[in-house]
């Protein structure tokens, strides 16, 4: 195996140039998925997480049904107090759970007592909701910020309707609402902070305190709309989930009318199609590297055969054989590969920590992100095992008609 | 029974257009630890015949024994194995591998054909090299080395696999006229300190007198047979 290593070596050796091009050709497709890859998965990430973590959480359980009529907050699907009660339990025992927030979510009208507009609301326990979502805060721009901003008998209210209300910190104004026996309420409520949207469906939704959300729509006990989670880390949100929904399922008396359901941020979000298309375009990247390699390698491995036909007519007449022949080719392009993905490797590395110290930042949404890409070894691993492998692959067919020739033909070529 | 025995090779290369027959009905018989010439002019035949007794193409017709083996029964693969073992070549233009010293072209067949264990290559390579007188010159590459230093690095190369016959097809072709008598006195000493059978074909008349055998061919046929000296015992 050594000799044969350092044949081809020297064989890359002996065409510098050609070797040179066709190795930063491949290790400029394997920069570019690398920069591509942790780029836009540090996109994604960010994305995910602002998702997540400013009012969606990790995964949301609701009573069946909820979901499906979410547009019009029916409070005839919030989970009762004993249904709440088992989610809770559950939510305590489960491993991986850091937090989740109880909410009561429900349509109203907003009124600054000159006009009037409506208002989704969600009625939250402030210590919990903080807790859960900790990207909350980040969307307070004026006014309190932390948990105090949702204390009995405040408001935190979305800057779409602070804006076109001329609504300030400070200011005192009503939330009215139908409770699902019919009868309207209404409380008043001062403002204590000014809530940026996220990004996804939260423009107009504003806080208040899950209590407040209980007397505005005379609940004589708590019932709960949705409970969000927040995990120790998102990778395991679908393992978990199944987890929670398969206890929530062991603990229903009929098996068969299980009343809750448990739904993934990815279930919920529309930005979960941005992400798959992240993800799509991260595998076609990946399948132009394949090209790129393919084709570069597959050129260079032909010309290789086509110069030496001599050489392998020599080598072929003193007794080599045909497995030798095809082995000496395959190295060369192996080769070939494994100095392109190194030096890819290194560059598209190199380029990634630069960017880290770069601090790209750009706005998404409301906010100022701060992308910070990095690439997993796994990725820079798989890149380069796909280049050498497509590069051995790329090499097989001039491997094989170099073992496939006859010694007589190929020496008497000119 | 000879080393090599011939019986009415005929060998007949046909394309589209024509049909060339190459070798019409040659047969002979050669002894171990010959020193023979093939000679004619070109398209006499020398080069066809080399290559049906390297087990490089296969004849028409005829039978061939070379060893004492039927060479026309063997496969691909087994005639491979078979030049890799038994049959040494030297070649016109040396045909040296261009990214291997002059130590590692000789070790190559040891390396990539014998499979030998490095230890007693290595002993072999510089005894074949010592041979040939290019021990000096072990570590250059063939673009340093005079025509008649490649050649030498070529007769060392063909020797190193301890084979039964060395086939030379115009081994002096590209070589000044004094080169080209140190190189056939070379192969000659080669025969003389290691038995081993040598059988080239030239039209260089100047270098025709030191075969001890010499076959001549013409348009196919084998017209002559020349015996100079006695052969080596």
């Amino acid at each position: 195996m050594f000799n044969l290593a350092k044949i081809a070596v020297r064989n890359l050796r002996r065409y510098r140039r050609r070797s040179l091009l066709t190795i930063s050709l491949i290790a400029f497709g394997v920069v570019f998925v690398l920069v591509f890859v942790a780029v836009s998965s540090s996109f994604k990430d960010l994305m995910i997480r602002q998702i997540t973590d400013s009012y969606l959480g990790d995964l949301q359980i609701h009573r069946r049904g909820y979901v499906a009529s979410i547009e019009t907050l029916p409070l005839n699907l919030n989970l009762n107090l004993k249904q709440a009660a088992t989610v809770k339990k559950i939510l305590d025992e489960t491993a991986g759970v850091t937090g989740y927030s109880e909410r009561i979510k429900f349509g109203g009208m907003f009124s600054n007592f000159a006009e009037t507009t409506n208002i989704r609301i969600n009625g939250v326990y402030p210590d919990k909701e903080f807790a859960t979502c900790p990207e909350l805060i980040t969307r307070i721009t004026q006014g309190e910020k932390g948990p105090n901003a949702l204390q009995k008998g405040k408001i935190l209210v979305p800057v779409l309707l602070a804006r076109g209300f001329g609504v300030k910190v400070g200011d005192t104004v009503v939330v009215i609402a139908t409770n699902k026996d019919g009868s309207v309420n209404g409380k008043t409520l001062a403002v204590s902070g000014i809530l940026e949207s996220a990004t996804g469906p939260g423009g107009r939704d504003g806080y208040i305190h899950i209590e407040d959300a209980m007397e505005i729509l005379r609940m004589p006990q708590k019932e709960v709309s949705e409970v969000a989670v927040n995990l120790k880390t998102i990778d395991q949100v679908d393992e978990i989930a199944a987890s929670v929904e398969a206890r929530l399922t062991a603990a229903a008396s009929d098996p068969q009318k299980v009343p809750f359901q448990v739904h993934t941020w990815s279930l919920l979000s529309p930005f979960a199609n941005i992400a798959k298309m992240i993800d799509v375009m991260t595998f076609f990247i990946k399948v132009m590297l394949i090209a790129i390699v393919l084709i570069s390698i597959l050129n260079v491995m032909i010309m290789a055969v086509y110069e030496r036909i001599r050489e392998i007519g020599t080598i072929a007449a003193i007794g080599t054989l045909p497995r030798r022949i095809l082995s000496l080719f395959l190295v060369e392009g192996f080769f070939l590969g494994v100095f392109g993905a190194g030096v890819g490797a290194f560059c598209g590395v190199g380029i990634v920590l630069i960017l880290n110290l770069w601090n790209v930042a750009f706005r998404f949404g409301q906010q100022d992100l701060l992308l910070a890409p990095t690439i997993a070894a796994s990725e820079v691993l798989i890149a380069c095992l796909m280049v050498i492998v497509v590069s051995i692959l790329a090499s097989l067919q001039p491997a094989y008609k170099a073992s496939r020739m006859e010694p007589i033909e190929a020496l008497g070529h000119i | 029974m000879g080393l090599i025995t011939a019986s009415n090779l005929v060998k007949i290369y046909q394309t589209e257009a024509i049909e060339v027959r190459a070798l019409q009905g040659v047969s002979f018989d050669i002894e171990a630890g010959a020193f023979l010439a093939f000679i004619g002019p070109s398209g006499s035949g020398k080069t066809t015949l080399l290559n049906l007794i390297g087990c490089l193409d296969k004849p028409t017709s005829g039978d061939l024994q070379v060893g004492g083996m039927d060479v026309l029964k063997l496969g691909r693969r087994q005639a491979a194995e078979f030049r890799g073992q038994n049959i040494g070549f030297i070649f016109q233009s040396f045909n040296l591998l261009a990214v291997l010293t002059a130590f590692e072209n000789v070790e190559y067949p040891l390396v990539m054909v014998q499979e030998l264990r490095p230890a007693e290559r290595h002993d072999r390579v510089l005894k074949a090299l010592k041979a040939v007188g290019m021990l000096e010159q072990k570590n250059q590459m063939p673009d340093q080395l005079s025509g008649g230093q490649k050649q030498r690095v070529a007769i060392a190369r063909a020797l190193v696999t301890q084979p039964k016959l060395v086939l030379a097809d115009e081994p002096t072709a590209n070589l000044d006229h004094e080169t080209a008598y140190m190189i056939l006195r070379l192969m000659k000493q080669m025969r003389d300190n290691f038995g081993i059978t040598f059988i080239f074909s030239t039209h260089d008349t100047r270098i025709i007198g030191e075969a001890e055998l010499i076959y001549t061919l013409e348009d196919g046929r084998l017209v002559q047979h020349e015996e100079r000296r006695a052969a080596h015992v």
